[in-house]
């Protein structure tokens, strides 16, 4: 029986702190069952080594912040026969897209000292805002169980299993305790995808929205809830402005707690 | 006639000592990590004396009272079903093998639980899943073999939390059937301790092993009185005549659009709801394709997935989402299951983040009744 060629798997990397790449590196355990069934063929966070494309599954970190960027997203998707995103700047612009609220201009010349070196864009924005996205993994970093879950997926052709729902849904099935009811402790989770396993709630945390908003997010509600446990008005926008401060639902609660705490 | 005993503080752990000389994984409420939870107890000492809760929309709070009290918290976000239908289950794995495949159906060796202090709401609960899960024509197989090995010590209310309404739904204060032991708690003239009704064989052979009293006829009665004291106390109240009927009406009723803004279609309420059954099977390959896992976990009518069809999802709003999930509990579980699909536990009003009171919504429906 002829062995079946192994897919050629390329991870890339644009504006991003490499966190999300790190997790294929930290499926320690199955790393090498991994490969058995995948060429690693272009990693430059783990090998020199490069294989040349087209690459059979792309994994692209990072989100787009130079005029450079915006030219070479084309090249990847060009290379790649199956695109899929990972994490909160490949799919929502990242933290960095907190430059997106205001002019980019102004951090420039406040950060460097000879800001005429800089070239950037005034937006960061997410891979699908430039290219076509065949699928995405989100979270801030993205889930080591889910990335193995969109492996398992791709080489057995079915669709991966990665829920939309809330993060309340993972708290329920643990029986975690829900921090926001039972000590008052305002928390993204009812607006926010699963993926996590909840982690912050099990440790008495509220949910800061790492994976970004779930299917038909009610922010609205949410934050009227916050208001009522004390939150101001600019305390709701930075609850909106974490690490997928650029995606619409949360992008639109924000903005519209910002123009209240103005008036 | 049931007949019941006068058990004191020492009696009751003797009763917990049976129970696990008997092999029984005894689960109680006690307190970890300043909240109550629904777990394993060993002894007496392990449940909550002396905590009290408050509940309201949105709202759980634990406080200490002073009184030496064992059961004065109504209840934990978590029911039975947790330890009865777990919330992730492996139904079967199969492996290919040359031309074929293997299924190897999973089989559990069941724990043998004895559920301690469980509330009266809860007790009426698991008789709904009974009535669902426990048909001659279909049966789950881990709750049947888990539930059959359950021991029951239920524990009756003296005290209803603020949005408790068992009273309105015929399902509390007092355990009417369905329990190896019902407790009334009494604390009075500086005795502590416990009238127990005896409601299996298997209790009453457990009871004669440890130290007990008949009960007095004040106790018993000092005791109803105790519990009719709670039903006059109920946190809410819900006008259940006529309700399916005006429900059915009203599917147009522009009033969902209001709770629908509010909804924040989280799931929440499902899965604090000892009722509710809903769970969604996945089937997990591994990286060669040669094995795969079925998995059941709870899910959620509040999940869009969950109404998804070819084409797309049935309700993609969240005030039909909200709309479907009270019409089951209080109209369609009716028609399916020939009962309430709510027990009046509260847990939905306490724990949904957006405060919404399943009691406020459907008076709001019957009084802006359409009239047909």
């Amino acid at each position: 029986m002829a062995k079946k060629r192994k897919p050629k798997l390329a991870v890339w990397k644009f504006a991003s702190c490499d966190g999300c790449q790190l997790s294929l590196l930290d499926c320690e355990d199955e790393l090498l069952a991994i490969t058995d069934h995948i060429e690693i063929a272009y990693f430059p966070e783990a090998t020199r080594a490069v294989v040349k494309g087209p690459y059979d599954l792309s994994l692209v970190e990072g989100s787009i912040t130079t005029p450079h960027d915006a030219e070479r997203v084309h090249q990847v998707r060009r290379s790649s026969k199956f695109l899929v995103t990972i994490g909160a700047c490949a799919t929502a612009g990242g933290i960095q897209a907190l430059r997106n609220f205001k002019d980019v201009n102004t951090y420039i010349t406040a950060v460097y000292p000879t800001p005429q070196f800089i070239e950037t864009l005034n937006k960061s924005t997410p891979i699908a805002d430039h290219v076509f996205v065949d699928f995405q993994l989100r979270g801030c970093p993205i889930s080591k169980f889910q990335l193995l879950e969109l492996f398992n997926a791709y080489l057995n052709g079915r669709k991966p299993n990665i829920p939309q729902y809330s993060v309340c849904i993972e708290c329920k099935r643990k029986g975690t305790t829900c921090v926001m009811v039972a000590q008052g402790i305002p928390c993204l989770g009812p607006v926010t995808q699963a993926g996590c396993d909840a982690i912050c709630p099990s440790f008495e945390r509220g949910c800061y929205g790492c994976f970004g908003p779930k299917e038909t997010p009610n922010t609205h509600s949410l934050a009227e809830r916050f208001h009522v446990l004390g939150e101001k008005e600019d305390d709701i926008v930075r609850f909106f402005r974490g690490y997928n401060s650029y995606a619409e639902p949360f992008q639109r609660e924000s903005i519209a707690h910002e123009k209240k705490s103005q008036v | 006639m049931a007949h019941q005993v006068r058990l004191t503080l020492d009696a009751l752990q003797s009763l917990i000592d049976e129970l696990q000389s008997r092999e029984y994984i005894v689960i109680g409420p006690k307190i970890e990590n300043r909240k109550v939870v629904y777990d394993e107890i060993a002894k007496i000492d392990d449940l909550p004396a002396g905590w009290s809760d408050e509940q309201e929309a949105a709202t759980y709070r634990l406080h200490k009272t002073g009184s030496p009290a064992l059961f004065d918290i109504t209840h934990s976000m978590n029911a039975w079903i947790h330890h009865l239908y777990p919330s992730k289950a492996t139904l079967l794995k199969a492996s290919r093998e040359n031309s074929g495949f293997t299924v190897e159906r999973m089989k559990e060796a069941p724990p043998k639980y004895a559920l301690f202090g469980i509330r009266p709401c809860d007790l009426e609960a698991m008789k709904k899943y009974d009535r669902i899960l426990l048909k001659d024509t279909f049966h789950d197989e881990i709750y049947k073999n888990r539930r059959e090995k359950t021991f029951i010590i239920s524990a009756n209310c003296t005290r209803p939390s603020g949005t408790c309404f068992c009273a309105s739904m015929d399902s509390g204060p007092k355990a009417t059937s369905g329990y190896d032991l019902a407790l009334t708690e009494i604390i009075r003239d500086g005795d502590h301790y416990f009238i127990a009704d005896i409601g299996s064989e298997s209790a009453q052979e457990l009871i004669n092993k440890i130290p007990q009293a008949e009960a007095s006829a004040d106790d018993i009665a000092y005791a109803n009185s105790l519990i009719e004291k709670a039903r006059e106390q109920m946190g809410r109240t819900l006008n259940t005549g006529n309700l399916k009927e005006i429900l059915y009406k009203n599917y147009e009723n522009t009033h969902w659009d209001t709770v629908g803004d509010r909804c924040l279609t989280c799931g929440n309420c499902t899965l604090v709801c000892p009722t509710c059954f809903c769970t969604t099977i996945q089937d997990y390959t591994d990286l060669t394709g040669s094995n795969v896992e079925r998995i059941r976990q709870w899910d959620s009518c509040y999940n869009n997935e969950f109404s998804y069809i070819h084409g797309g999802s049935v309700r993609t709003s969240s005030y039909a989402r909200y709309r479907h999930w009270l019409m089951h509990k209080l109209a369609t579980y009716h028609d399916q299951f020939d009962t309430s699909g709510c027990v009046g536990c509260g847990r939905c009003i306490t724990w949904c983040p957006a405060a919404i009171d399943i009691t406020e919504e459907a008076s709001a429906i019957r009084q802006h009744s359409i009239t047909v």
